[in-house]
């Protein structure tokens, strides 16, 4: 497996690489519409064809990798962080703390947080930058995407502390933070990693979806999300496979992303 | 010998004219509604599903032939418009049954009027005969004629019939009793109706056949375009209604005998500038959208036959007013779309002291030309026409934000907060008269986008558009409306307050198993025959 | 040392302990009827703070007169006091009454009626499938500890959280499969990861090498040792998977039209029906709540002592 931990590396800092120098590297603005070249397929002009408005299909993917490889880890990260704070504490506590806790949780994961983030949209000011917009939205995914593994780790914590390594860290004197951060909080990893690795593909998709509430990023700025919004016309296109090309990206960096965080092997 | 021939003659005419029969009647036609029907009382259906539901089950008094576009009769032979157009006379026909048995009189169009009419109803149709307040008196009159009077004259009234399902004062059934050429059969909520034929149906082909031929339709709740799509190809479903231009492109390449094209609809996609004196936007802002030559500038600086090509595929025409060209009699031919000039939009923009300054514009006050358009999200067209929009702007040093919102935020912001800078619109046109116009047009009406429920008209040219609005609506001369009408369409197009964009065509998509479709622009695009469609394949498979 | 996991001993504590359970059950019922009204309330609360809220498609209708424009806002201004809107409905509910969609123009309870089933089989389908998928290639992956199988698994897992869910429905309607079984594919993922990683952290813990050097074979180590050390977790996620389940049926029957509550769900955020959305909240956090209580009270059961 270690040639592939190694490959995967090279590949997230090939991508990081080419998304950082977009700049230098894209063919073209992601903004400028090639009036004259709609849906244009792959050319020496056009690595990755054009869009439906005539922009660089490999220029969009570049920016848009910026801003979906940035902010979607980030959000996933958010959103692991809270869910290891809040269910490990839940979890390590016991008793009514748990409960308290847990009961809350359920009710979050139950809520309709979708209007919330339209109240959000609705609170900023309509001319509000692109980028801001989101960053805003990911902030909020990350904010709102911590519950469902909450519990697991939770339950994880619960196990966890009731443990014999944890008793002998009892026994030598460690206790409250330090207890929870260096003993609790590594055991728990496993869960924190899956959460994480689960999380960056959904927020992706989801910034998608969530514009067609009018959510996410806004024109012209890309992101993985809004170029793979073009995937939704399916049956359009057929025989056009520069156009899965983002797809295809998509995959082979989340699986990276596995890849690279997953350093435990499997116990032979 | 030659009676020997003939009776063999005779035989071979009648088994070929009884398989004909055979050929056209039975099988279900199968098509799919884009959300679920609201309701299935025809006088509120309001959406698109309801009012499919509507003109497949309603006996209406006069028909609008989407064909011809001319009025024809239904359950009324003929109908008399007198009194400076107050008044409409109907007669008739006779010894006609709704699905249920329950015979139809003329009661049962004064119980129809009654139920349209009654204000806690708030019937949009039934809004549509309101010209003023008072009583609608309905009379029945000898000979199974009913008399329908209104307080006021209406223009165009007789063709509003169009939209009026009759209903039965007496039967059981209520609403689900009908006189058109189908009745609902089963609805699986969420998930699909099925119409019957209804045997009572009182029209009859030219042989004297009974209508309709098909048996029952079948209509699924789909909302996915992709997979609609994908079923047609497939051959699950029967036809397309509207098909996104994409999609018919695609068509083409297949199945070339499947797509049709009737040539521009009567629908509009515009812009236009919040010009609401109350709207909590800064002044600056305020001075320049309620400016004429912004909006002139603006409305040049935007490349309509760019956007016609790429947007929809060629597949629309760069818009001119308020009225398509579609619509032959009411469109004024004199006016032409503002042509793209950036040039020329920039020498407007310079009248009302805007300049450039490093590739940026400015206003005389020294703020940066940036404002923000909102369009509905979800709607890709819309979408892609606003970065259109965006990037010819940016020609003449104009930042545009495209800010896409979902509906109902959308619509809190163009009719209570006005919050917002720019909305980009459709505007959907069931009605070839302009009557049906009236409250986008009036300024004191709530429809009336850019600056709606005005105590007294803020401009000079929102005044002259009342007035004429007003006498166009107040008599029957056809020449004398559309002398006023055209007036309305050159100020529109003077002032611009809608920066109207391209009219789309009228695709739809049909399977080469049904008979006797003739797309045209009028909704219902494909199946406003539907008594005279039918079906070639489903036959072989009933029998 | 005794190899750890379940003892004679053990199982009479777990008996024991299940008694308990049950004897806290009227308690825990009583929470989650306060959890699932508290649910409500706050659900409507963040519909009514929505922008939108008390706006119709139907204003923009240029057929209607002033008086009948008046009157349609009229009729949504009713609904915009949270607190006397959400004590008439509770007042309603005593009475068996779940009030009238706006959007649908139908009883709740009628439309709850028709479409919970519906929703009930995907869910019920989905989570089969994708326990069944999910679940076992992880035991197969940690039993065999082949990293050949983990990788290409992976792989696919990662293709399937990649692809957009408006994609896969549409796979489904080219391979002409039934439509529900979307949502197996869409939890599939989720139960995979965590439990390939709950399983094999399980499975290098001490008292598992310990068995396995002691010559037990691969199907005891698992059913004995690996699984009940993981059990409180996996249990867990059992639950959380549930109420994921539920939500993301909004989504997918939306996109393949089935008509279930969650394309309701769908109807109702559209047209910010109030009525609707707070039942369906209700239902949604009654859901949860059942599903994550049982797990809990099932996984106490097995808790056990780690080396």
């Amino acid at each position: 497996m270690k040639w592939a931990r190694t490959t995967a590396i090279v590949f997230l800092l090939a991508v990081s690489a080419a998304c950082l120098l977009a700049n230098v590297i894209a063919p073209a603005s992601y903004a400028h519409q090639f009036r004259a070249e709609p849906n244009a397929s792959a050319s020496r002009q056009h690595l990755l064809g054009t869009d439906d408005l005539g922009r660089d299909r490999f220029s969009r993917v570049l920016y848009g990798t910026r801003v979906s490889l940035l902010l979607a880890p980030a959000a996933a990260l958010l959103s692991s962080l809270m869910a290891a704070f809040i269910g490990g504490i839940a979890g390590f506590a016991g008793g009514w703390v748990e409960r308290f806790v847990m009961a809350g949780t359920d009710l979050f994961l139950s809520l309709p947080w979708l209007f919330l983030l339209i109240t959000v949209r609705a609170l900023l000011p309509l001319n509000v930058s692109p980028i801001v917009s989101v960053l805003i939205t990911f902030a909020m995914l990350g904010c709102l995407g911590w519950a469902g593994a909450a519990r697991i780790i939770c339950a994880d914590a619960r196990a966890l502390s009731q443990s014999d390594f944890i008793l002998l860290a009892r026994a030598s004197g460690s206790c409250g933070f330090r207890l929870l951060w260096r003993h609790l909080v590594p055991n728990l990893k496993p869960v924190l990693y899956a959460q994480f690795w689960i999380s960056v593909p959904v927020f992706i998709l989801t910034e998608a979806n969530l514009g067609i509430l009018g959510l996410g990023v806004a024109e012209p700025l890309p992101s993985w999300g809004s170029l793979l919004r073009e995937l939704e016309g399916f049956s359009t296109i057929a025989g056009q496979a520069w156009q899965l090309v983002p797809l295809i990206l998509f995959i082979l960096v989340v699986s990276s992303f596995h890849l690279v965080l997953t350093k435990e092997e499997l116990p032979v | 010998m030659k009676k020997l021939l003939a009776s063999f003659v005779l035989l071979i005419l009648i088994t070929l004219g009884s398989t004909s029969v055979l050929a056209q009647s039975g099988g279900e036609l199968h098509f799919c509604l884009r959300s679920e029907p609201k309701t299935l009382n025809p006088l509120l259906a309001a959406d698109d599903a309801s009012e499919t539901i509507r003109y497949l089950t309603g006996g209406v008094l006069v028909r609008v032939n989407r064909f011809t576009q001319d009025l024809e009769p239904g359950l009324a032979t003929s109908w008399k418009v007198t009194n400076g157009g107050k008044t409409i006379t109907f007669q008739l026909r006779d010894g006609l049954r709704f699905s249920d048995g329950t015979s139809f009189s003329a009661d049962d169009v004064t119980y129809t009027m009654q139920q349209l009419m009654d204000p806690a109803l708030h019937s949009p149709t039934g809004d549509a005969f309101r010209s003023s307040e008072g009583k609608v008196e309905t009379q029945v009159l000898p000979k199974n004629r009913v008399r329908i009077t209104f307080p006021a004259p209406i223009a165009g009234l007789d063709r509003l019939f169009d939209q009026v399902a009759v209903m039965s004062a007496k039967s059981p059934q209520k609403e689900m009793a009908v006189l058109g050429p189908y009745y609902v059969g089963e609805n699986k909520a969420g998930s699909y109706l099925i119409l019957k034929r209804n045997p009572n149906y009182w029209e009859k082909d030219s042989a004297g056949r009974p209508l309709p031929y098909i048996e029952s339709v079948r209509l699924d709740i789909q909302q996915n375009r992709d997979i609609e799509m994908l079923r047609l190809t497939r051959g699950e479903i029967h036809f397309i209604n509207s098909l996104d231009a994409e999609y018919f492109d695609k068509l083409v390449s297949q199945d070339p005998s499947m797509a049709h094209d009737a040539g521009a609809s009567l629908d509009s996609e515009e812009m236009w500038f919040n010009q609401v004196a109350s709207s909590p936007l800064p002044s600056y802002k305020k001075a320049w959208f309620s400016s004429t030559n912004f909006r002139r500038a603006i409305s040049e600086a935007i490349n309509r036959e760019d956007m016609a090509r790429i947007v929809f595929r060629g597949h629309a025409r760069p818009a001119v007013g308020p009225v398509s060209p579609a619509n032959k009699f009411w469109f004024n031919a004199k006016l032409q779309a503002h042509p793209f000039d950036q040039k020329s939009a920039l020498q407007r923009l310079a009248q009302d002291g805007f300049h450039l300054q490093d590739g940026v514009l400015h206003d005389h006050d020294g703020h940066a030309v940036e404002f923000s358009v909102i369009t509905n999200a979800g709607n890709k067209y819309r979408e892609r026409m606003a970065t259109m929009i965006q990037q010819d702007l940016s020609g003449v040093g104009i930042k545009l934000n495209v800010v896409t919102l979902d509906f109902p935020s959308l619509i809190e912001r163009i009719t209570r907060t006005f919050d917002y800078e720019a909305c980009l619109l459709g505007l959907v046109n069931d009605e070839l008269d302009p009557n049906a116009q009236m409250t986008v047009w009036l300024s004191s009406a709530d429809s009336h986008q850019w600056n709606p429920s005005q105590k007294t008209p803020a401009t000079v040219w929102e005044a002259e558009i009342d007035k004429l609005m007003r006498a166009q609506a107040s008599t029957l001369d056809p020449k004398k409306r559309k002398e006023d009408f055209d007036k309305v369409q050159e100020i529109a197009w003077q002032q611009e307050p809608f920066i109207y964009l391209v009219n789309k065509n009228a695709l739809s998509a049909v399977s080469p198993a049904v008979r006797n479709v003739h797309p045209v622009v009028l909704r219902p695009q494909v199946y406003w025959n539907i008594d005279q469609l039918s079906l070639s394949g489903e036959v072989a498979r009933n029998r | 040392m005794a190899p750890k996991g379940l003892t004679r001993p053990a199982i009479w504590n777990a008996s024991r302990r299940g008694i308990d359970t049950l004897s806290a059950l009227p308690k825990l019922a009583g929470k989650i009827l306060i959890t699932v009204l508290i649910g409500g309330f706050l659900g409507a609360t963040l519909v009514r703070l929505a922008p939108g809220f008390g706006v119709d498609e139907e204003e923009l209708d240029a057929r209607l007169s002033v008086r009948s424009l008046q009157a349609l806002r009229e009729t949504r201004a009713s609904d915009s006091n949270l607190f006397v809107f959400y004590s008439r409905y509770l007042n309603r509910l005593l009475h068996g009454d779940l009030g009238n969609s706006r959007t649908l123009q139908r009883p709740v309870l009628q439309l709850v009626a028709e479409r919970l089933p519906e929703t009930l089989k995907s869910v019920a389908l989905g989570l089969a499938l994708g326990w069944s998928a999910g679940f076992l290639l992880a035991v197969a992956i940690v039993m065999s500890r082949a990293w050949y199988l983990d990788l290409l698994t992976s792989l696919l897992v990662g293709a399937l959280l990649c692809l957009p869910a408006a994609v896969l429905a549409l796979l489904f309607v080219l391979a002409q499969a039934p439509a529900r079984l979307l949502l197996g594919l869409v939890v599939f993922p989720k139960i995979f990861r965590y439990s390939r990683n709950l399983l094999a952290r399980s499975s290098g813990l001490p008292h598992v090498l310990t068995a396995r050097a002691k010559g037990l074979g691969n199907m005891r180590v698992l059913v004995w040792h690996i699984l009940p050390t993981a059990a409180p977790q996996l249990l867990a996620l059992l639950g959380v998977t549930v109420s994921f389940a539920f939500t993301a049926a909004i989504p997918m029957e939306a996109l393949c039209d089935l008509p279930g509550i969650g394309q309701l769900a769908w109807k109702a955020a559209l047209g910010r029906d109030v009525a609707l959305l707070v039942n369906l909240t209700m239902i949604v956090t009654l859901v949860t709540l059942v599903a994550n209580s049982a797990s809990d009270l099932i996984g106490r059961t097995f808790r056990t002592r780690e080396a």
